[in-house]
């Protein structure tokens, strides 16, 4: 017992003394959770818009006034014939374009129904299809506004609640899905590369020949990247508590015990890795470049789940950042206890025993 | 020129002799290329409905049938009470709850007015916003399509018809698919993964195994170095870039608008700019370890500030300084321009001229960082 504390102490060591990986460790999360706060929504706002008006009657000016006054869009007004649409888009600040034909007031005031195009450019379908949607919601309510007529007798009224978020924080989905992120590509490259850099450097061979125990080197490589994990998960707790204003709605030592859990799955992954490969340049590559997509992707906090193929959802079973990231959300934003994620806690304790096994197997006390 | 081609036989050696990481530069971005962009799709489809109905009356039926063949909703389940449905959301299985009060037709064909209740799982912000504003145009629809509407207003024709007849257009792209945004922004994402990393991790790696003492005695120029070091790695950025186009074009059917050799133009340049970022963080680094760490904290910056997922004009004023500063967004704007829509060197002049001074400035930087001396 005396050895592996002395052990333990000695991966601390090496931890602590790599001043700047301990700085990015604890500096990823911040920079993170302050872009997805305050700098990225999926809102889209500020896109810029051309108003070509034909007619320059009050019906057309109407209507663009009510466009300027919103907050979606900023609009440029120059008169565009539609052969010049395609070059404005070719150098990419217009966003869309809205073409008023030449005698729009006379018609809409005389025949009752006036033609009016958008165009949008569709190489960003995100924006295109909020921009059209925006639009149609201002020319609606204009229409509303020159023919109150048009309301009906009988109405059906939705009334929406926003559960768990009332205010709609844009971020709150991103913060769950950042810690899922974080944990699993910072618990997974530190451990991956530690058994590994002893086998690149040589020292391997000094371990081995001691009369410490094979299998305690591999726990005590891991006890110092589980604390600090576990570090690194308060600080954004805190952040996302003090800077994001979210409240944090279930039992916090469940969090913990959950978050735990998670991080002893990625140690197992990363001790796989590590065990496997022969440089730490490889074990780099693989636990953060091969790692950071797929863990970004089949997490579905970014993309939804149910919009990919289904061999993708098949493989995001596997994937524990997935099953992680239920339990916080399920836990943190909604509040819920442990008799609502007891299943994804028994599959992550299911996928941490296979890879744990794996990589003990792997693990091989002779060098060759 | 000769010292810089022994260097650059020295480091195509290295990089032959090491076959896993070889595999690694080519076989990943390929292979994630092709798999990546199939799941990233933001359509809101398939939102799962639980409807608790306490009137069941021919209108409570009539809704919630429209409602089901709208084609956004699947009505998953039928529920007796709130709070059986508001379980269904707690577990995941449900994102919207629809109640329909007791008496619910009654009330409005005597008051004229009635309402319903809607609670959206909101902490997916997204789908709780298309949801609910699916929802409601289905029920603003079923409105205008009311029997006792339409037999009140004999007249009719202003309330089921809009008086603006708005035509759109999706240009480049008229069925609005997600791939032909993604697709080429990802080709550029796994580039600068493989460039950024691989440059980052190779002269730290001379220093930690102990080799570039070795390089250090001999007469070789600093700038010499850190070239023989960046064009192998350009070589393979390149070769990586066209494999990457032509599984755009053999996978997704995406073949570029634009000229093929403006693309190859800011391909190089970028590549220049992006290996000299590596080269930087790598001569800054004591170690492996360190450098990756460095080197991913930047990557992670990038790939979210560079409007590869979320649009940067949607920014504040000061993330958009910030996203200009990152060489990824300018390549990442340049190539959804040249492949989609086919814009000509002129559209995207400030683009390359941003690309040609982090080029530079990244470069020099880097060869000034290198010390002989440690």
């Amino acid at each position: 017992m005396k050895q592996l504390f002395v052990f333990i102490r000695k991966e601390f060591y090496h931890v602590f003394r790599d001043k700047r990986t301990l700085l990015i460790m604890f500096g990823l999360p911040v920079v993170q959770i302050v872009l997805f706060g305050f700098a990225l929504t999926s809102e889209v706002k500020n896109a810029q818009i051309l108003i070509s008006d034909n007619a320059k009657d009050i019906n057309s000016e109407q209507l663009i006034a009510k466009m300027k006054a919103s907050t979606y869009f900023t609009v440029d007004e120059t008169p565009i014939s539609n052969n010049d649409i395609e070059k404005e888009f070719r150098k990419g600040n217009i966003k869309c374009v809205v073409v008023f034909p030449a005698n729009f007031g006379n018609d809409l005031q005389h025949n009752g129904k006036a033609q009016l195009q958008i165009v949008a450019d569709g190489s960003d379908p995100n924006t295109a299809k909020t921009m059209i949607n925006y639009l149609t919601a201002i020319i609606s309510d204009y229409q509303q506004q020159i023919s109150p007529a048009a309301t009906l007798p009988y109405l059906i009224i939705p009334e929406t609640r926003m559960l768990y978020n009332e205010e709609g924080n844009g971020s709150l989905n991103f913060i769950p899905g950042v810690m899922a992120l974080i944990l699993m590509i910072v618990c997974t490259a530190l451990t991956s590369v530690s058994i590994v850099k002893e086998k690149e450097l040589g020292t391997m061979e000094i371990l081995l020949v001691s009369p410490f125990k094979p299998v305690l080197v591999l726990i005590s490589k891991a006890v110092p990247y589980l604390v600090l994990s576990l570090a690194n998960f308060t600080l954004i707790l805190i952040l996302a508590v003090f800077a994001l204003h979210v409240e944090i709605k279930g039992n916090i030592f469940l969090l913990f015990a959950e978050s735990t859990l998670f991080i002893i799955t990625c140690l197992s992954f990363g001790l796989l890795i590590s065990n496997t490969t022969s440089s730490q340049q490889t074990a780099l590559l693989l636990s953060m470049m091969g790692m950071m997509l797929p863990t970004m992707i089949f997490t579905g906090f970014m993309f939804p789940l149910e919009n990919m193929p289904l061999i993708f959802r098949i493989i995001s079973h596997v994937v524990p950042a997935r099953w992680y990231y239920i339990i916080i959300k399920s836990v943190m934003l909604k509040g819920l206890g442990f008799g609502y994620v007891w299943k994804e806690t028994l599959i992550l304790i299911g996928i941490t025993i296979i890879l744990l096994g794996i990589a003990l197997k792997n693990f091989k006390i002779r060098l060759s | 020129m000769r010292v810089l081609g022994f260097i650059l036989q020295k480091e195509f050696r290295q990089i032959f002799r090491d076959k896993s990481i070889l595999a690694m530069m080519f076989v990943m971005p390929t292979v994630q290329l092709i798999i990546v962009p199939l799941a990233m799709d933001f359509d809101v489809k398939n939102i799962n409905l639980s409807i608790v109905d306490h009137d069941h009356s021919s209108y409570s039926q009539k809704l919630i049938s429209k409602i089901g063949s709208s084609g956004y909703f699947r009505i998953i389940s039928a529920d007796g009470s709130y709070s059986e449905a508001l379980k269904k959301i707690e577990n995941g299985t449900s994102d919207v709850v629809m109640e329909i009060p007791s008496s619910f037709e009654e009330n409005l064909v005597r008051e004229g007015i009635q309402k319903i209740g809607i609670s959206v799982d909101a902490i997916n912000g997204t789908k709780a916003m298309i949801g609910g504003s699916y929802l409601n145009t289905v029920i603003a629809d079923f409105n205008s399509n009311l029997e006792i509407n339409i037999k009140n207003n004999p007249t009719g024709s202003s309330t089921n018809q809009s008086a603006i007849d708005i035509t759109y257009s999706n240009w480049f792209n008229p069925h609005g698919e997600y791939k032909y945004n993604i697709v080429p922004a990802v080709l550029v994402l796994l580039l600068t993964m493989i460039g950024g990393f691989l440059a980052a991790l190779n002269i730290v790696r001379e220093k930690e195994v102990g080799t570039i003492e070795q390089i250090n005695v001999t007469p070789i120029k600093k700038w010499q170095f850190i070239l023989g070091k960046l064009i192998p790695f350009w070589l393979i950025g390149i070769i990586v870039f066209s494999l990457g186009l032509l599984v755009c074009r053999l996978v997704y059917g995406i073949i570029p608008v634009g000229n093929i050799s403006l693309l190859y133009l800011f391909a190089a340049v970028y590549l220049v700019a992006l290996l000299g970022f590596g080269l930087l963080i790598s001569t800054f680094s004591n170690s492996q370890v360190q450098s990756m760490f460095v080197a991913f904290f930047f990557m992670m910056i990038f790939m979210l500030m560079s409007g590869l997922f979320t649009t940067v004009d949607s920014m504040p004023a000061w993330a958009r300084a910030i996203s200009d500063l990152t060489p990824v967004t300018h390549f990442i704007r340049v190539m959804r321009m040249i492949v989609l829509k086919g814009s000509g060197f002129a559209d995207v002049k400030m683009e390359f001229a941003y690309l040609v001074c982090f080029a530079l400035i990244l470069n020099s930087w880097a060869i000034w960082n290198y010390r002989k001396t440690s």
